[in-house]
């Protein structure tokens, strides 16, 4: 067997049941192990993502993956990655909320502020109904970011666009 | 916890004492500005704030499943708030009916994560780790009487979800990550 080889494969469109079923028994069968995967539904709409490895190469995953996408309501892409190992960052981690009402620009104002102190979001959901808009995110901060000085110049982008926000540091329970 | 230990004056409680009749508020929505404005401190014995403890009762017992209210959620930036857990699965020990005003938490430990909603928030719910044991001090409306109680379980979670309405916070702002927030609602 060759070298590993890592896929990123995405999942898209109108929900029903036995998608992720059928996905991954596709893949079982190319004998490629899932790595990390995580499915939701936006506003309705399947959408996974997922890391698999293997031996497989991308053509022969995409061909075997066509079925799904045959009914013409799911997009299907496959994409090889290169196999990098991500260093751990020896930091702190935090959960940034923000509410309010719906408005153009609240993620990217919200993100550019955690992006200029060398934070990195791992992750984030956001969620809209009515008027209400809802952004949490789970945000990495570098071991010498000052958390207090990052919470007031969220405070500021929160109050220019008339939302609120709350910066907590994730606290493990050792069990 | 043994009910040994609750605070008598407060499971005594009942709106009766106010001598006023509760008024059906409306229930203001997120994201309405007084939801996240800290709630000022109020006089206890005042004669608007026994109206609006009564008005916080008698609205809290309309609504369907409703544990608790917080005067933000009727429009009010004040400290005050009700509670009453006694119907609910998950209580433990309770104080049945009662209304704090200016409460604060001054003790507070083991905690645990739940998911809860908000009658602010008809449209989410989200996990939210508490405490679930917490001592609470505040006063009655009416005597002003300063009170300290021990709660347990799901008082202790409805307590500490007031005493945040209170100072401008929702359970969106305790979110315990970035799937912890989840819509009630399937969009179709
Ligand atoms: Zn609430």
């Amino acid at each position: 067997m060759g070298a590993v080889t890592l896929h990123a494969i995405t999942v898209l469109g109108h929900d029903r049941p036995g998608i992720i079923a059928e996905t991954t028994a596709i893949l079982g069968g190319l004998g490629l192990n899932l790595e990390d995967s995580s499915m939701t539904l936006l506003r309705g709409h399947f959408a996974m993502t997922l890391i698999s490895a293997g031996d497989a190469d991308v053509d022969t995953v995409e061909a075997a993956l066509a079925s799904l996408a045959s009914g013409g309501d799911l997009t299907v892409s496959v994409r090889e990655l290169p196999v990098e190992r991500v260093a751990d960052l020896a930091g702190t981690s935090w959960v940034l909320s923000v509410h309010g009402g719906d408005r153009p620009g609240i993620v990217s104002s919200v993100v550019s502020r955690v992006a200029e102190v060398g934070g990195n979001i791992t992750d984030l959901t956001t969620r809209l109904a009515g008027d209400l808009y809802v952004l949490v995110a789970e945000v990495d901060l570098p071991k010498d970011v000052d958390s207090d000085a990052l919470l007031v110049s969220l405070r500021e982008t929160a109050a220019e666009l008339g939302v609120g926000v709350s910066l907590h540091e994730v606290e493990a329970d050792e069990l | 916890m043994s009910s040994a230990e609750l605070n008598d004056d407060v499971a005594a409680w009942t709106e009766s004492s106010l001598a006023v009749e509760g008024r059906v508020l409306e229930v203001v929505t997120a994201p309405a500005s007084v939801l996240s404005t800290v709630g000022a401190d109020v006089d206890p014995t005042a004669p608007e704030i026994v109206q609006l403890a009564a008005d916080l009762v008698a609205t809290m017992r309309v609504s369907p499943g409703c544990v608790g209210l917080a005067a933000p959620q009727v429009g009010e930036s004040v400290k005050v708030f009700c509670v009453d857990v006694s119907e609910h699965p998950k209580t433990r020990d309770h104080h049945g009916t009662f209304v704090l005003c200016n409460a604060e938490v001054v003790e507070s430990s083991r905690n645990e994560k739940a998911r809860e909603g908000c009658m602010s928030v008809p449209d989410f719910t989200g996990d939210v780790k508490r405490a679930t044991r917490v001592v609470v001090r505040g006063q009655l409306p009416g005597t002003g009487e300063t009170v300290t109680l021990r709660a347990n379980a799901f008082e202790a979670r409805a307590l500490q979800h007031e005493i945040d309405h209170c100072d401008g916070l929702l359970f969106l702002d305790r979110a315990a990550g970035a799937h912890a927030i989840h819509a009630r609602k399937t969009y179709l």
